[in-house]
Order: structure tokens, then C-alpha cells, then sequence
């Protein structure tokens, strides 16, 4: 269990405690005032290399991290290897290697395989490492900035700066996570930051998206989505992949609308003061209804906004904290 | 001396490649060699049921020879070379290669020959050509035979030919794109699992599968509690059926999975704490016929894949006398027990003991009467070692013992009358 974030890598939320996460989220905080600045940009991690390498194409968040490391000035080699020759196969160790001899302090990877981030740590103890998604793993910073979007909400509701807060506002809150858990690494890291800053999570899914043996996860298992969905204060919605809603583990998309989806009649049974969260990109008509999406209740657009000042918050405690940082 | 029926002091002379003699005292011989095994284990030498020794084709990883050095340095007089290699071993031309290969290695081989063509699991493979050669075991290891019509034709086949077919027991549909047991901790990993039920499900067709067709069955590499229990009860009914445990299964669970380490790859997958804990006592109360290794070399660069896309298997040849050692209780280790899973039973199975009529090799798994081949090992309880990947005799590296504290060793190996090991070292 890691205590504070500095100088450490991040690979799986289930490592943070309940204080390394606020540390992450009241960092973020600081740096959300960067962002309104006209020059957003703070010389936090100048000279410093940020390696962005992505297995995997995703484009959101690989400028989210981008546009992270650069507001904090350091240097950053994008590589997006999905499109390079690397091919199915090749070694992680051997792909690794050849960004290192660059020279770099951070690598941000995210991968098809669960699991490759923590590998590439062992191959370069010396670099850190942000897992930016890896398989169906974990996602940690969507964890993170999941958690700062409802902190930040939340606090903006009772008039109080979200820093001010630490982990109270998550003390009791009932989090229903929806959807495709068994296949989402937004899930298990969204599990992760919630539990550990105190709120009590539910997921609900057609039995055959539930992860094998969830029942030892720290969750509630809901089984009445309706009825669940008005209990909830926050609702996290998860992306259906079409291929799952297809006869695999789901009989059809229009099926599961019927069964999980967040359509307008189910919206009515939120609490007045629910939040909606989906970490994009949403399938409207599927797991959430356009209309409901644009609802005030949902914070899509937020979460979108979050994600550079919490990840300026990781790259910077993840990285000052190494003995190279400790000298500025 | 462990026996067949007791345990007893004595020297034992080998000469021209048989038991010469055995008594409480001997004379050395002028010009013999003398092992001294005071304090050691004689019995015969190791039999191993399932190697994959990689040749053709994975000679990056293993040859012929490379992993008898393991095999000789492990204990083992004989093992058998599983079929899936590049082509599989389904024709009496490459059962041929492999023999004639082995007739220059330290130990000797004996082949387990493919039930269908390719190992794909659709035709059956020419096996009263191969059973010819002194194939006694065919498998299409590495992958179960998937058709239950298939297995079924092919175990009447075999039936009439009074051969065994050997089976890895999962079912591929069932454990498709899975990397470790599937449970709690792949579910947190995020890997998608190998369900138990993926191998019970065709443990269970094919032990009623051979009811049905009277075919004798051996059940390759069992690593789940319900498996084992399901043979057992087949085997107290009269079913024609043996089982293997591998050393990995026994000796690690699935939490060496937790750090993503394609070193603890393996198929099946290592499994809950208490299906090992079953696995251990099963072994204890003698209802596993042998401990076999699934001995799987793979090269360097294959563990440096993503644990999804590595290649599944570990090495056994050289650590499985040791751990089965430490499975049977350490200083409480039955010897009768220790040879008999590593010795007696494997060699009949694969019928390669004195009294099986079969040419192509010679006795193992023996009582150490006088006047048998002479296939020995000395092994030596009392010896404490740790385990290092660079003191490897095979060509890969990929153990997963690597650093583990180990109880008794082989010390020497005789094999067709020939020390191969001395003083643990190859000769």
C-alpha cells in the first residue's frame, strides 16, 4: 500500500491508501487554476521527459496526458506505437528499451495486454511508470478524476473548496457503478478510488458482465436496477462495447437498453441531486439516453475538463519525487 | 535400497548395463566405479511421462539431448517426448526421428505419438503405424482433443490396439483467450480466466467416454480438486483410468499470478491454495499413478511478452524429484511413495518396465532385482540447496523456482547401466 504518490509509480489504484488519493485530488485541485490562466503553464517538470506510449490507440487521453505533461513543461516523446510497426508479439521488454535509451523520467503507456504496465516497471525501475489502461485491468487516473469530478461537484454544492474537504464527501455515499464491469478496467479502478475514500459502491450488469467471483470485490451487488438507481447518489455508466451486446454476453444492444440502460423514464427515478458519470465514449441510445446525457445531472463534460489537472497532479507528484526531483 | 517390498542396506553392482549383483556387502570389483550413497535413496531411476522436449522444430528452446542433460541431472532414466512439436509427431517417420535422436541422449526417450493428424483434432492419426515403433501413449498434448466424436473413435481405436491415449483436459471454448485460473484474482487482474469447469468438464465426457469404449485413459497434468476426485471415483469403479499431478500444480497456486509474471503461465493454470492442498494429499495417499513434469522450455524472449500473449509453460525436469520430496512431507516422505509416483507407476503407464514387452525400450520403474536393466538414481533426502535459473542444464531458462529453498537432491543417475550423473554433476 502506497501512502503518497511521490516518486512512486502508478499502476493500479487498489496500491493508494485513502491519503494518497487526496493528495492526488488536492494537487489536482491547484492545478485546475493553471488551466484558467492565459499562459496555462507552470515550470513544475522542466527538462523532464515524458514518454507517452500507446499500444493502444486512444487519442482522448493520450492528449490529456500530453497536454498534462507540457501545462507542467516538461518534455514529451509521443509515440503512438499502435500504428508502428510493433506488432503483436514483439517484446515488451525490447520496446521498452529503445524509449529508455532515449532518456526519459516518466512513461505513460497504455496497452491491450492487463498487466503491462506492471511488467514494464520491472524492466525500467529507474523510469516511472503511469499506466494510462492497461487490458481490462485498471484505468487509474479515470479513477482518480472520476473521484475529483464528484469531489469538486460535491463541494462546489456546499459552497467549500474540495482541497478543504479530504475524503468526507465520499463518506457514506452510495456510488452505483453500471455496465460492462466484467470487461472495463474503468470499473475496477473506479472501485478502487471510491472504496478507498469511503464511499459504499454498487455495481449492477446482466449477470454474464459481472467479473468472475465479484462477490469478493468490497461492492454491493444490486440485482433491481431500478430500484438501485434510486438509492444512488452517483452513477457511474460503462460503456457497452456493440460486439458484447451482440449474442455474446448480451442477446442484443437493444436488450441491454431495456435491462441496464439509463433511459429517460429511469433517469425520473434519480434522486434530485444524483450525479451521472460515463467515462466516454458513450454509445447514446445504448447505455445512457441522449436526452439523459445532457441532463444537468451529468458530468461528462467534466470529467472530460478533470482529466488534465489530475493527471498534471500525477505526472508531477510521480515524478518530482524521484532523487532528481529532490535537488530543484 | 527401496525395494519393491522393503528397504534395506546393501551394495549393488552394475555391470554391463544390468543389476550384476545385490547384497549387504560386496566386493569392489577391480576397474568399478564406486558411488558411495551412504546415507541416500536407491531405487530406480525416474520416469518422466510428459516432456516436451521441443525438437523438431523449438530446438531455440530445447533439443533432444538438451533436455535429457536436464533429465539425467533430474533423476530420470526415461521420458516421454510429447508430440506437439514442429510438425507434431504423427507418423512413423518422425516417431523414427525422435527414437533415433534419443538412442544418442543421455537417457532415453520414448515418444508419445499424436491421436490425430497435425494434433488437429479431426482425423486420427496413424497410430497402429506408430504403436509398431513402441508407441504405447498417444497424445495430442497441448490441446485436448475437442470433438467428443473424435475422442471417442479414437479411444476404440486405441482399445484395439492395447495402446493408452493421454489427454490435456480443458475444454478450449471454455478457457478461450485465458490466461490464469479464473477466480477472484483474475477477476481483480482484469485476465480473463481458465475456469476450473474447463477441465472437469472433459475430465468428466472422457472418463464416460471410456467406460463406454473400454479404452484405458491417462489423464494428463490433473490440477483441481474436483478432477482428481472425479478420477478416483472412476478408477474405484472399475474404469480403465491413470492420472499425473505436475510439480507446479502441487507446489505454487494461482497467487504467483498476481504480479503478472509470464514465468507462472501455465496450462492448465495453477489453481486455488486448496485445490493444491488437494493435489498434495492425493499424492500423499497414493491416488495419483505419477508425478509427471509438462517439462515446457520456452526461449528468453517469449517471457517478455504481456502475460496474455506469452507462451504458457514452465520447466521440471530438474526440480520435480526435490519438490515432490517436500509434497510427500519432507523427513516424513514415504520412499515407497516417492518411487512409486516418480518411478513405479509412470513406467506403467507408459509400459516400459522389465515385464512389458517392449523392444524399443528398456526396463524402468524396476524392484532393483538382479538381472534388471540397470536405471537407477541415487537421491539424497538430507541435501538442502537453492535453486539457481544459471545453474540450468537444459537450454531455457524458465523456471519458476528460481530462489526456492529445496530439500534432497539427486546425487547420481544410472541409465541403461550408465553413470550419466555423479556427484550431481553430468558426467
Amino acid at each position: 500500500m502506497i501512502d503518497s504518490l511521490r516518486g512512486q509509480n502508478l499502476l493500479d489504484l487498489g496500491d493508494l491508501s485513502r491519503d494518497a488519493i487526496v493528495e492526488v485530488l488536492d494537487a489536482a485541485e491547484s492545478f485546475v487554476e493553471v488551466n484558467r490562466r492565459t499562459v496555462k503553464k507552470v515550470p513544475a517538470l522542466k527538462g523532464r521527459v515524458v514518454a507517452s506510449l500507446f499500444f493502444e490507440e486512444s487519442t482522448r487521453t493520450r492528449l490529456s496526458f500530453e497536454t498534462a505533461a507540457k501545462r507542467l513543461s516538461a518534455d514529451v516523446l509521443s509515440l503512438a506505437v499502435a500504428s508502428s510497426s510493433v506488432k503483436k508479439g514483439e517484446s515488451l521488454r525490447d520496446t521498452i528499451a529503445t524509449i529508455d535509451a532515449l532518456g526519459i523520467d516518466a512513461v505513460v503507456l497504455r496497452h491491450r495486454s492487463s498487466g503491462a504496465a506492471r511488467q514494464v516497471s520491472r524492466y525500467v525501475p529507474h523510469v516511472r511508470v503511469i499506466n494510462a489502461g492497461d487490458g481490462l485491468h485498471q484505468h487509474p487516473t479515470q479513477g482518480l478524476l472520476d473521484a475529483f469530478t464528484v469531489r469538486r461537484t460535491l463541494s462546489e454544492r456546499r459552497g467549500v473548496s474540495g482541497a478543504s474537504t479530504g475524503a468526507d464527501l465520499f463518506d457514506g455515499l452510495h456510488v452505483l457503478i453500471v455496465g460492462d464491469i466484467m470487461h472495463s478496467r474503468v470499473a475496477r479502478s473506479d472501485v478502487d478510488a471510491y472504496t478507498a475514500l469511503g464511499a459504499q459502491v454498487h455495481v449492477c450488469a446482466p449477470a454474464t458482465l459481472l467479473p468472475a467471483e465479484v462477490a469478493t470485490w468490497p461492492v454491493t451487488i444490486d440485482e433491481d436496477f431500478d430500484d438501485a438507481l434510486s438509492r444512488a447518489d452517483v452513477v457511474g455508466l460503462l460503456r457497452l462495447q456493440h460486439e458484447r451486446g451482440s449474442g455474446v454476453f448480451v442477446p442484443s444492444t437493444a436488450e441491454y437498453t431495456m435491462t441496464h440502460g439509463l433511459t429517460l423514464d429511469r433517469a425520473r427515478r434519480l434522486k434530485p441531486d444524483a450525479l451521472i458519470l460515463h467515462p466516454g465514449p458513450m454509445n447514446r441510445g445504448v447505455e445512457v439516453d441522449s436526452r439523459v446525457a445532457d441532463l444537468p445531472a451529468s458530468l461528462v463534460t467534466r470529467q472530460v475538463a478533470s482529466g488534465v489537472p489530475v493527471r498534471m497532479a500525477v505526472l508531477f507528484l510521480s515524478i518530482v519525487g524521484t532523487a532528481k526531483g529532490e535537488d530543484q | 535400497m527401496i525395494g519393491k517390498d522393503g528397504v534395506e542396506q546393501a551394495d549393488l553392482l552394475v555391470r554391463e548395463g544390468v543389476v550384476a549383483d545385490r547384497a549387504p556387502s560386496l566386493g569392489v570389483p577391480v576397474g568399478a566405479h564406486v558411488v558411495d550413497a551412504t546415507g541416500c535413496w536407491v531405487g530406480p531411476a525416474f520416469v518422466d511421462l510428459h516432456a516436451h522436449l521441443r525438437e523438431p522444430g523449438g530446438e531455440a528452446a530445447e533439443t533432444i539431448e538438451s533436455g535429457a542433460r536436464a533429465a539425467a541431472i533430474g533423476g530420470y532414466s526415461l521420458v516421454v517426448a510429447m508430440a506437439n512439436t514442429e510438425p507434431a509427431i504423427d507418423s512413423a517417420a518422425l516417431v523414427e526421428y525422435v527414437l533415433s535422436r534419443g538412442s544418442r541422449a543421455r537417457v532415453e526417450v520414448a515418444v508419445a505419438g499424436a491421436i490425430t493428424v497435425g494434433r488437429r483434432g479431426e482425423s486420427l492419426a496413424p497410430m497402429a503405424e506408430m504403436a509398431a515403433r513402441g508407441v504405447r501413449l498417444f497424445s495430442d498434448d497441448g490441446d485436448g482433443v475437442q470433438d467428443p466424436a473424435v475422442m471417442r473413435r479414437a479411444m476404440l481405436y486405441a482399445a484395439g490396439l492395447g495402446v493408452r491415449v493421454a489427454e490435456h483436459c480443458e475444454d478450449a471454448r471454455l478457457v478461450a483467450g485465458g490466461s490464469m485460473n479464473e477466480g477472484a484474482l483474475s477477476s481483480r487482474l482484469g485476465l480473463v480466466g481458465r475456469p476450473a469447469m474447463g477441465e472437469e468438464l472433459m475430465v468428466l465426457r472422457d472418463i464416460e467416454l471410456a467406460r463406454w469404449t473400454g479404452a484405458a485413459i491417462h489423464f494428463l497434468h490433473l490440477s483441481t480438486a474436483r478432477s482428481l476426485a472425479m478420477v478416483v471415483a472412476a478408477r474405484r469403479e472399475g474404469v480403465n483410468v491413470t492420472c499425473e499431478v505436475a510439480p507446479h500444480h502441487f507446489t505454487l497456486d494461482e497467487s504467483a499470478c498476481a504480479d503478472f509474471d509470464p514465468l507462472y503461465k501455465v496450462n492448465p493454470p495453477l489453481r486455488r491454495a486448496q485445490d493444491v492442498a488437494a493435489l498434495r494429499a492425493a499424492l500423499v495417499r497414493g491416488e495419483v499413478d505419477a508425478v509427471a513434469t509438462d517439462h515446457a522450455p520456452h526461449p528468453p524472449e517469449s517471457k517478455d511478452l504481456p502475460f496474455d500473449e506469452a507462451p504458457a509453460g514452465v520447466l521440471g525436469l530438474e526440480h520435480a524429484a526435490a519438490l515432490t520430496y517436500e509434497a510427500l512431507g519432507s523427513e516424513q516422505c514415504d520412499p515407497h511413495r516417492f518411487f512409486d509416483v516418480l518411478s513405479r507407476g509412470p513406467a506403467r503407464v507408459a509400459r516400459v518396465r522389465h515385464e512389458d514387452f517392449y523392444p524399443r525400450h528398456g526396463g524402468h520403474g524396476g524392484a532393483l532385482h538382479v538381472g534388471e536393466d540397470a536405471n537407477l538414481v541415487v537421491f539424497d533426502p538430507s541435501s538442502r540447496w537453492v535453486v539457481d535459473r544459471d545453474d540450468l542444464h537444459g537450454r531455457s531458462r524458465n523456471t519458476p523456482y528460481h530462489g526456492r529453498a529445496m530439500r534432497g537432491r539427486v546425487r547420481a543417475t544410472i541409465a541403461r547401466g550408465v553413470l550419466v550423473v555423479d556427484e550431481g554433476e553430468l558426467t
